[in-house]
């Protein structure tokens, strides 16, 4: 599965530019699912990156553990959920160095919480990398309840909180890691428009 | 001058009415019979007596009962006032700014008394009298910003400047035009002005936010921004979007002069001196077609504008529904006779 390619969007939208190895220099590296093979192409440009990296993988019904594992990082550690990943993450982006470099990789929702995480901690925007693989499922905000609904993949979607019926905007949080979701019906109540898959 | 206060409200039954002063002197947006985005900056000068531009902040009628609304607002929702913690020196700033900008344009309805950092201010119209000392949040009932905000009438905005960009890192916003503060918070000029259709590609943002970058102190300066409303509602937050968006589609032809507002924010920007950060009041004025047309080239101009502008900015300003009712209304208002250029009614 190749890297995910975007149609453009508007300003606030997240672009992922994809993984560019910075070498042996200690590395943490946050991946889910299919991220697992941007690791793995990183890893095959340039084995070095795995000398001190500390890698954390999560599944997210995938099966690329022991391939990542191969790939000789310094630490591996597999999480079952962002959650699980959470506080181990955050020990990782407190004890950094100088000079150590985030790569990012898998879906929209990893890859924008492990960004709020690592800037909130004070890593420096420039060390931070991310490519997006795998599934277009967006993270979103409902507005009006502020819950926040993993993995939605149709427009619209009902808000696993509050039940209203959100449709999907592409005006994007970084500091929520979340899309907008807004009440599709809200002017006419139940006139709701056919759900859709989401699309790149 | 003394103001007499309206009791009227901004929800429910809806009570919120312009005395014939307050519509001679409503803002009304558009200089000529268009509109498109364009960067409309001018100085922030001191306009004629009785004008919104008299005062650097105008204080209206409606300023006790709008103070009202935003404490229910906020009752409701206390995420609309938010600050980052860096942002509390911004804060100060601000309530200096208007401290001192109130009680030097309005010595009948407020005061600042200083001695070194300990100060006294006094709000007459909310019966407000409040000792504290300058900088020490302790001896506020709540942090600065939120304090001074629950006095000014409009939503505010203190950005951070750095990295060569303006940051949304504190607001009060009660009174928006269908965005969120929650949501927004954190984001830079580009980003927070992406739903915005057209105007990115038109270059706008990119020249305003190089001119705000170089705001100076003492140099405030103004915009005018407009949309329409059903119903004077202050709070159409999207948070809320769900409860006040049915009123949208209850206009009929019969109602539709009485309850469309035109709704105006007279922005302004100031640059803060201990924080460098700037100040944006938000200052919103609705007005009902209905007073709008009493002033014949209003009535005129507005029919033109609304009648010939891109689908895009009303579908983005969320009037394309009612764009047919409220143009065939404002039509029989139009006789096709040249209107003068400026904002302001004839004499
Ligand atoms: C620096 C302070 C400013 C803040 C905090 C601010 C904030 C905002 C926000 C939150 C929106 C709504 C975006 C949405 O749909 O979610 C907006 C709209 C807009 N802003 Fe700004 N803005 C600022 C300054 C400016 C300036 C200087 C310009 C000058 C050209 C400008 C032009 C616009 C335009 C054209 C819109 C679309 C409004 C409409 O069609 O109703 N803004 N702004």
């Amino acid at each position: 599965m190749p890297p995910t390619a975007f149609t453009p969007s508007i300003p606030s939208r997240p672009v992922y530019p994809g993984l560019v190895s910075r070498g042996a220099t200690p590395a943490l590296m946050l991946a889910d699912a299919e991220g697992a093979l941007a690791l793995a192409d990183l890893a095959a440009s340039d084995p070095a990156v795995m000398d001190r990296a500390h890698l954390i993988y999560i599944p997210a019904g995938s099966d690329h553990g022991a391939r990542l594992q191969a790939l000789r990082p310094a630490q591996f550690h597999q999480a079952p959920s962002f959650a699980t990943a959470l506080p181990r993450l955050r020990k990782a982006l407190a004890d950094a160095h100088m000079g150590t470099v985030l790569y990012l990789a898998g879906t929209e929702g990893l890859i924008g919480q492990g960004l709020a995480e690592a800037l909130a901690a004070g890593l420096p925007a420039d060390a931070i990398q991310s490519e997006h693989r795998g599934s277009i499922a967006r993270r979103m905000q409902c507005v009006h309840c502020k819950g926040v609904t993993e993995d939605v993949t149709t427009d619209p979607f009902t808000c696993s909180h509050c039940g209203l019926t959100l449709f999907v905007r592409d005006h994007y949080s970084r500091r929520l890691a979340a899309f907008q979701g807004v009440c599709v019906d809200a002017e006419a109540p139940g006139d709701i428009p056919e759900t859709q898959e989401i699309r790149p | 001058m003394t103001i007499r206060f309206n009791d009227e409200t901004f929800r429910d039954d809806y009570t919120f009415h312009n005395s014939p002063e307050a519509v001679r002197r409503f803002p009304f947006p558009f200089d000529h019979d268009s509109y498109m985005y364009s960067v409309n900056i001018e100085p922030h000068r001191r306009g004629q007596a009785g004008s919104v531009f008299q005062h650097r902040f105008d204080v209206d009628e409606h300023y006790i009962a709008e103070m009202r609304d935003r404490e229910i607002t906020l009752k409701d929702d206390p995420l609309r006032c938010q600050s980052l913690p860096h942002m509390e020196l911004a804060g100060w700033d601000f309530l200096e700014l208007v401290m001192t900008c109130k009680a030097e344009d309005y010595p009948d309805l407020f005061s600042l008394t200083r001695d070194g950092d300990r100060w006294h201010w006094i709000n007459r119209p909310l019966g407000i009298d409040q000792r504290f000392t300058f900088l020490d949040a302790t001896t506020l009932p709540c942090g600065p910003m939120e304090y001074i905000t629950r006095q000014t009438q409009g939503d505010h905005a203190l950005l951070d400047q750095r990295e060569g960009n303006l940051w949304m890192d504190a607001g009060m916003i009660t009174s928006q035009a269908d965005w969120s503060l929650d949501f927004d918070i954190g984001m830079n000029f580009f980003e927070w002005h992406a739903p915005v259709p057209k105007a990115a590609e038109m270059g706008v943002f990119q020249r305003a936010l190089k001119f705000l970058l170089n705001l100076q102190q003492g140099a405030p300066v103004r915009r005018l921004n407009w949309t329409m409303t059903v119903n004077p509602r202050l709070d159409t937050s999207p948070e809320n979007y769900h409860k006040w968006g049915p009123e949208k589609r209850t206009l009929t032809p019969e109602t539709v002069g009485a309850k469309q507002y035109l709704r105006v924010e007279l922005q302004t920007l100031w640059r803060l001196p201990r924080s460098n950060a700037v100040a944006f009041p938000i200052r919103c004025y609705l007005c009902a077609l209905e007073d709008i047309v009493t002033v014949p080239k209003w009535g005129r101009r507005l029919h033109r504008v609304l009648r010939d502008l891109p689908e895009e900015l009303a579908t983005y300003k969320g009037f394309s529904v009612n764009r047919p009712m409220i143009v065939d209304y404002l039509s029989k208002f139009d006789d096709g006779a040249p209107t003068s250029p400026g904002i302001f009614p004839d004499p």
